[in-house]
């Protein structure tokens, strides 16, 4: 009796070892199951929705939406935002505020969406670039609106 | 067919006869040390290579395939990585044995070469205890490793020297026993005698269950001789980081890693001859045509092909099986097989005594 | 074998007849040990392989949260808790809304509440996947880790698309969740359902009926209901000592109460039972997928909240059930747009004390063994 359990145990034990062996076995012998991704060479396509970085968004005239109003900077849990603006005299003579500099500390930046979340107009936005990597801390640090663009008219 | 053994005789008479004998022998030394050494390289760098594409389509990853064709040349990559890092010894270590353990290591794996036979007549030494001398040699390379963990004052190092010491001497005796039983089929303990006489079929075949049970025993043992896991308790490396070598870098570290794998290649070896009749070719009884087609094979090919069968069953194994506890570890040598190799050695000495293998 | 009580009988007197206390050593595992997943730094005592005493030294990775959310507004705060426990950093941040949810006394959309089910249960499948996989490398066996990594990466994916992020998700507002699903959504979550059906299999095949595998941790880190309930414990941990301690069912919150599924309650106590608690609530988990999975019903995915949150003054305490156990947030309003304190309670502390209970008496190869069963997160446990 003692010897029939003695065999069993063992050859309990040997089967559950050899079943875990098929199983790696198995996928030694199917390489088509490989799960790895080429990716320098092979760039993943990631979905629209992915949060890479904050961009703003300017159309071919070079105008984008910010009309400055630092809600994005307000919303920030991190300080990434930073809205310098500026004074602009509209044609009527009246002064009007304006961005200036729209900076963005991706250093800072976690990524929560919270900004493009609080922009009324729309003129921010999450980019898929995740590529951030650079050798410079300072070139981290960087500004959204590009030099020379305006808001667009009508967006207040 | 220019063979191995062709050469090596070409070599031997071409020497004798151009300069006086020691002479001859002085040379012929060299020349094995050299080969040695090359052997001991290119395994290096052949089996790391090995070891992680296997493990890599075990892990539905591809593996190194990036430096040469399809990765080919990584080994060389991170050996030289390591070459070019420092090799630091630690302030509290004992300077002398910390930095003498990974030569012991390396010579004690080095020295195990020198009586297999990697073909037809081409062996460096045919010593007449041939198989005694493999068990007493491989028992030193866990002085080095126990030197390495003594040395490194860490307590992880010295865990795992001390784990891997009892788990050496504790294997040692299933190994031994499990050799014993083809030495008993054999009645010589020269290793081209055991070879010769699987002339008519390997002793996995010829030997019934006991030798298959042997062979079982003896794969088992030699993995837990080898620190592999699922026995790589000396470097659990979720436990003791890594073990005896964690104070160890650059290339002392690169000659623990090294030994390791000529540790494997050396265990393999003597398995592939004890059990699948080293470089002897598939020979079926007495089917004289079906044994003529199988040596055309080189006796070479037919060994390496062995040896790396056994490997791969090795690696096999470590990259599916979890760790065991270091009492498990003891338990399943104490209890477990040591018991049972005993009952073995005596089933095959009945065999062998009756003459019921073929 | 060695019981703990005769160990610590000798270390109170070192003369009769038992090891001295001089003869013990005390190794440092951490901050930095593969072993411990993050920075938890173990200082545990050993004579020869047998643990006597493990004590864990926290704050390694403590980052003020806490302290940081009085400063963050109702709607800012809940990303800080993403990287508290970053393996259920859905449920957290569920958790986090619900809390501004129940003081502000905002009912939130139906659909919302399928979606936060819905991701919080593939949050938990995802965490339960990744602690499989890491702890059968504690225990010594690297395969598992890449086969549960195959299933979990399928569910990054899905949260990717829907969410934006794999890992920090913040997708959870005051009001319901900041976007809509995907329209992939449910074909991709399907998809997922059947290929993880195919594959779980594997699971037991290679880890679950090893027999390495079950002597290393079947009968070690015993932890009784009564001293699980003593130290805390939630979670899988609790209920793989037979405690009934799952507030979905408890204290169900948004849907939990009209779903099926059965809280897993194993009584083995041992390490083993906690393993078992964890692939069976995988099961569970995908079973409350597949029940909501097509019952998403249409409307509006975010109830309409005023810009600046307000929370009336008083404390609240919300909790959800996480991959690791009971989570909690505790608010002290005083009425402005911060919070005035903020205690977040979360699972893996109250887990990580009962370790020394478990571990003692048993080698270091167990330790690893109950650290892995138990599924430490450290930021979690140090916030």
């Amino acid at each position: 009796m003692f010897l029939k359990n003695y065999i069993s145990e063992v050859a309990g034990a040997v089967k559950s070892l050899l079943k875990g062996m098929k199983l790696t076995g198995y996928y030694f012998t199917h390489r088509k199951e490989i799960i790895t991704q080429h990716y320098p060479e092979i760039k993943p396509q990631l979905p629209e929705r992915f949060r890479g970085e904050v961009v703003m968004l300017h159309d071919e005239n070079n105008e984008h939406a910010c009309t400055g109003c630092t809600a994005c900077e307000l919303a920030c849990p991190n300080g990434t935002i930073k809205i310098i603006t500026k004074f602009d005299i509209t044609p009527e003579g009246k002064k009007k505020k304006a961005i200036d500099t729209f900076v963005y500390h991706l250093e800072l930046c976690t990524m929560c969406n919270l900004c493009v979340d609080a922009c009324p107009t729309g003129a921010i936005t999450m980019a898929q670039n995740f590529e951030h990597s650079v050798f410079n801390r300072n070139d981290l640090t960087k500004k959204l609106n590009k030099p020379g663009s305006k808001v667009r008219a009508g967006v207040e | 067919m220019p063979s191995l053994e062709n050469i090596t005789n070409t070599i031997h008479t071409w020497l004798n006869n151009h300069v006086s004998s020691t002479l001859a022998t002085l040379i012929e030394m060299l020349i094995v040390a050299l080969l040695a050494m090359g052997l001991f390289a290119i395994l290096g760098l052949i089996l790391v290579l090995m070891e992680r594409k296997v493990s890599a389509y075990m892990q539905i990853r591809l593996g190194p395939n990036r430096v040469g064709f399809k990765g080919s040349l990584q080994t060389l990559a991170d050996t030289l990585k390591l070459v070019l890092k420092e090799g630091l010894t630690p302030n509290g270590a004992d300077k002398l044995l910390f930095n003498l353990a990974h030569y012991v290591v390396m010579c004690a794996a080095m020295l195990i070469l020198a009586p297999l036979a990697f073909a037809k007549g081409f062996q460096i030494w045919d010593i007449n205890i041939g198989v005694l001398y493999i068990s007493a040699i491989s028992s030193i390379g866990v002085i080095g490793i126990l030197m390495a963990g003594w040395a490194s004052n860490n307590k992880y190092s010295l865990l795992g020297a001390m784990r891997s010491g009892a788990q050496i001497v504790s294997y040692e005796l299933s190994a031994g026993l499990s050799v014993l039983c083809i030495v008993i089929l054999t009645g010589s303990l020269r290793i081209s005698d055991i070879v010769n006489a699987q002339q008519n079929g390997w002793f996995i075949f010829k030997g019934h269950i006991p030798a298959i049970i042997a062979f079982v025993i003896f794969i088992i043992a030699v993995t837990a001789e080898t620190n592999r896991a699922p026995f790589d308790l000396a470097e659990a490396e979720s436990e003791l980081t890594a073990g005896f070598h964690t104070e160890y870098s650059g290339m002392k570290f690169a000659l623990f890693f090294l030994a390791e794998y000529v540790n494997i290649f050396v265990v393999c070896a003597i398995g592939a001859t004890l059990f699948f009749g080293g470089w002897m070719p598939l020979h079926i009884g007495n089917w004289q045509g079906f044994n003529h087609a199988m040596d055309f094979v080189p006796s070479s090919i037919w060994f390496t092909i062995k040896v790396f069968g056994l490997i791969f069953l090795i690696m096999w194994f470590r990259w599916t099986f979890p760790r065991l506890r270091v009492d498990q570890l003891l338990n399943l040598e104490w209890k477990y097989l040591l018991p049972l190799s005993l009952v073995n050695l005596l089933v095959m000495t009945v065999v062998a005594i009756m003459g019921w293998h073929f | 074998m060695y019981r703990t009580t005769d160990i610590l009988e000798h270390k109170q007197s070192p003369s009769a007849g038992g090891v001295g206390e001089a003869e013990y050593m005390v190794i440092n595992v951490g901050p930095q040990h593969p072993a411990t997943h993050g920075v938890l730094h173990l200082v545990i005592t050993l004579n020869g392989e047998t643990i006597i005493n493990v004590e864990p030294h926290l704050g390694y990775i403590h980052r003020s949260i806490e302290k940081m959310c009085e400063s963050l507004t109702y709607r800012q705060f809940i990303y800080t808790t993403s990287r508290m426990d970053y393996l259920s950093s859905h449920i957290n941040n569920h958790c986090c809304a619900m809390s501004v949810e129940k003081a502000l006394q905002i009912e939130i959309p139906e659909r919302a509440k399928y979606i936060r089910v819905i991701l919080d249960e593939l949050t938990r499948l995802a965490s339960h996947q990744l602690w499989w996989g890491a702890m059968a490398m504690d225990i010594g066996a690297i395969t598992p880790f890449f086969y549960a990594f195959r299933e979990r990466e399928m569910i990054n994916d899905i949260m990717e698309e829907t969410c934006g992020a794999r890992l920090t998700m913040n997708y959870m507002v005051p009001g319901g969740v900041m976007f809509d699903l995907h329209p992939n959504f449910q074909k991709r979550v399907k998809e997922f359902i059947a290929f993880f059906k195919s594959k779980i299999d594997e699971y037991d095949e290679i880890l679950t009926g090893n027999v390495i595998f079950q002597n290393r941790v079947k009968g070690i880190g015993m932890l009784s209901k009564e001293d699980a309930i003593s130290y805390g414990c939630t979670g899988p941990t609790a209920r793989a000592s037979g405690v009934s301690c799952d507030v979905r069912k408890l204290y169900p919150y948004e849907l939990y109460n009209n779903i099926e599924f059965d809280e897993i309650i194993n009584t083995g106590c041992d390490s083993f039972a906690r393993y078992q608690v964890r692939m069976q609530e995988m099961k569970q988990s995908l079973k409350i997928v597949e029940q909501l999975i097509d019952n998403i019903p249409e409307g509006d995915f975010q109830a309409k909240t005023k810009a600046v949150l307000k929370l009336p003054k008083g404390e609240f305490y919300t909790r959800v059930e996480t991959a690791r156990g009971e989570f909690g947030v505790y608010i002290v309003s005083e009425g402005a747009t911060t919070p005035y304190r903020i205690k977040f309670r979360s699972p893996g502390f109250s887990n990580l004390s009962a370790l020394n209970h478990m571990a003692k008496g048993n080698k270091i190869g167990d330790l690893v063994a109950i650290m892995g069963t138990i599924d430490l997160v450290i930021p979690d446990i140090d916030r």
